[in-house]
């Protein structure tokens, strides 16, 4: 699979397609998009990198054990669900939201929270289901 | 605030499962806290149960959205009685999960899945909308399936195999009747489907409906032709494991039916008679099953099969009589379940063996702890004043006044074939003089634990022992307890007011 082309093109891929993922979990609240979608974009350019790389590079890039993006994910979506409860004295999962927009990111609101949380979650799992598959092999 | 107390025990266990992930490689922390948790998620779920039983059924709206169109949780009797049997039951596990699964097991994120399954139960109990109940069934399976598989010996993973593959397909059909359901009613509410669907003039449709969520939820709680998979599944896993699925998950199937034809398919005649052939089928195939089996856990799961027949026939006969009895028999036979597979558990560890051929001379050896065992099984056939002959009455007394006959009959089969198993498994396992075999060598036995370990084992049944003497000599409470709960159950108008706040 180590062609010098896709070598090549794979250190441009790796910046674009984490930017795209963030892009698609941003605009995810109305339109298409999402955690999920989001975080499985984010997840394939790091395996796009493991591919034409290897994996013990594609590791180097992360830093940390990508199951270690599972718990965090949780927390954030889960602190985001009960911050209505905590804040606001509304039921668990209302979405609370900033009064004024923020340029370029949009609104901020607690289901953006739970949406970063997704994507963390989703970005963790299936890279600690496909790393460890590969190093089976 | 103060209304949304009914979702805490939903808060408590997703907390602990999330702080449990963080801690992944650090297992005596991972068993402090979950011990420490599911102490917590008692001490919750007992105040939710109090809190609701001085103040009345809760209805809490996730999200804010008003009830029909958003996903409603409620706090009615029946739920917070559960949720408060799921903590009891789920503390006991966890403290007999630390010393008697393997580290083997434990370093796999044992008591984070664990959480995960409470969660997915308590979840179920609360939910008041029927697609949300479906996403907590298919919690509940995910994380069952990760116990069972976990550590991954041959025959443990047939037994996953097997549970796996029928608890999906239970789940498909149960989402093909949702499917079927909400093209009637145009609402996933379960208060509001009950309204809407006295308007359905298609009668077949709703029957066919009420039909495959039968097959959907009998799947998961094991009635008459659908049960194979459970004694196929349960002796597989640990025993720890075993007793939070017998205590359990069998009985959240049971818990869907009760919700479902209580709620929506109220006393259909079709269903009636349906139901009750069910009912007798499975404490007919359950006790037989019980009877030629010689592995004390095979045994155990088939009385599962058979018990579960009890709930379904009373089900079936919905009068407020019967229905009571149903609930006090659900709470007898939740603590009496999971304490049986402890029971197992303890036996394996004291003998390396659960085969009664090979077991015998505990009650030589171990009197004390044999006399603590002998209250759970009697308990369990029933004898007065413990708890299990409390329900009995109700039902037999239900099935007598509706005349039917068989029900009756089958009743009285099912109790002479829970007493004729336990004796004999009586007279092997404690009476008889221990048979020549060779023990394994290689094996931790319970004589060679230290102290604290041991307590680790006893504590736990010794907890859950206590629980069903309350429940038989604290019957009165008990009872007022579950014809509370049938009243609510079968005057579906309360369920219905509380939660569209007519």
């Amino acid at each position: 699979m180590r062609t010098i082309i896709l070598k090549s093109a794979s250190s441009y891929l790796l910046p674009v397609l984490l930017l795209f993922s963030v892009f698609i979990l941003l605009r995810g609240h109305y339109l298409p998009g999402g955690g999920f979608v989001g975080g499985l974009v984010a997840a394939i350019a790091f395996v796009l990198d493991a591919f034409s790389n290897g994996l013990d590079k594609a590791k180097k890039i992360l830093k940390f054990h990508p199951g270690f993006l599972m718990p965090v994910g949780l927390s954030v979506a889960f602190l985001s669900g009960i911050s209505p409860l905590v804040f606001a004295d509304l039921p668990m999962m209302t979405g609370i939201w900033a009064e004024n927009p923020i340029p370029v990111i949009g609104a901020i609101g607690s289901p953006l929270f739970f949406d970063i949380g997704v994507y963390l979650v989703v970005i963790g799992s299936s890279l600690t289901i496909i790393f460890t598959i590969s190093e089976s092999l | 605030m103060t209304n949304d107390i009914i979702i805490l025990p939903l808060i408590v266990h997703l907390f602990l499962s999330i702080l449990l992930m963080f801690f992944w490689n650090k297992l005596n922390f991972q068993k402090i806290v979950s011990v420490v948790g599911n102490a917590m998620a008692l001490g919750v779920a007992i105040w939710v149960f109090t809190y609701v039983y001085s103040s009345g059924t809760q209805v809490v709206e996730s999200g804010d959205w008003p009830a029909p169109f958003g996903i409603v949780f409620v706090g009615d009797m029946l739920a917070v009685t559960l949720v408060l049997l799921t903590a009891i039951t789920g503390f006991a596990v966890s403290i007999f999960s630390t010393i008697s699964v393997i580290k083997a097991r434990l370093k796999f994120g044992y008591f984070s899945v664990f959480h995960f399954l409470l969660l997915g139960l308590n979840g179920a109990f609360l939910t008041g909308d029927i697609f949300n109940l479906y996403v907590w069934f298919e919690i509940i399976i995910i994380s069952s399936f990760v116990l069972i598989s976990i550590g991954g010996e041959k025959s443990q993973l047939e037994g996953a195999v097997k549970y796996f593959a029928l608890n999906f397909f239970a789940s498909m059909i149960f989402l093909t009747a949702l499917g079927v359901l909400y093209g009637l009613v145009g609402t996933l509410n379960m208060a509001d489907i009950s309204l809407k669907i006295a308007e359905v003039k298609d009668t077949t449709l709703v029957e066919i409906s009420a039909v495959l969520f039968l097959v959907g939820f009998g799947i998961k709680s094991a009635i008459f032709p659908l049960y194979f998979w459970l004694p196929a599944s349960y002796h597989t896993p640990p025993s720890a494991v075993s007793a939070i699925f017998a205590g359990l998950l069998t009985k959240v199937g049971v818990y869907a039916l009760i919700r479902i034809f209580t709620l929506i398919y109220g006393g259909d005649s079709f269903l009636t008679i349906l139901l009750l052939t069910l009912a007798i089928m499975t404490i007919f195939s359950g006790g037989l099953g019980a009877i030629i089996q010689n592995n004390i856990k095979k045994v155990f799961m088939y009385f599962i099969i058979c018990h579960i027949g009890f709930m379904i026939g009373g089900l079936a006969l919905f009068t407020e009589v019967a229905m009571a009895g149903v609930i006090f028999y659900l709470i007898h036979d939740i603590i009496i379940k999971t304490n049986l597979f402890l029971i197992s558990g303890l036996i394996y560890r004291i003998k390396g063996t659960t085969n009664m051929k090979k077991l015998g001379g505990l009650y030589e050896h171990y009197p004390k702890l044999s006399l603590l065992i002998a209250i759970p099984l009697f308990s369990l056939i029933g004898i007065p004043p413990l708890s299990g002959y409390w329900p009995k009455i109700s039902l037999i007394l239900a099935s007598f006044n509706a005349q039917e006959y068989w029900f009756f009959g089958a009743l009285i089969f099912g109790s002479l074939i829970t007493l004729i198993v336990i004796a004999k498994l009586w007279s092997e396992v404690f009476w008889k003089n221990q048979p020549e075999i060779n023990f394994p060598e290689k094996f931790i036995y319970f004589n060679q634990l230290r102290f604290g370990q041991k307590l680790t084992f006893i504590f736990p049944i010794a907890f859950l022992t206590f629980v069903t003497l309350y429940i038989g000599f604290g019957a009165e409470h008990i009872q007022q307890l579950s014809e509370r709960i049938a009243t609510e159950l079968m005057n579906k108008e309360l369920y219905i007011d509380a939660v569209l706040k007519r």
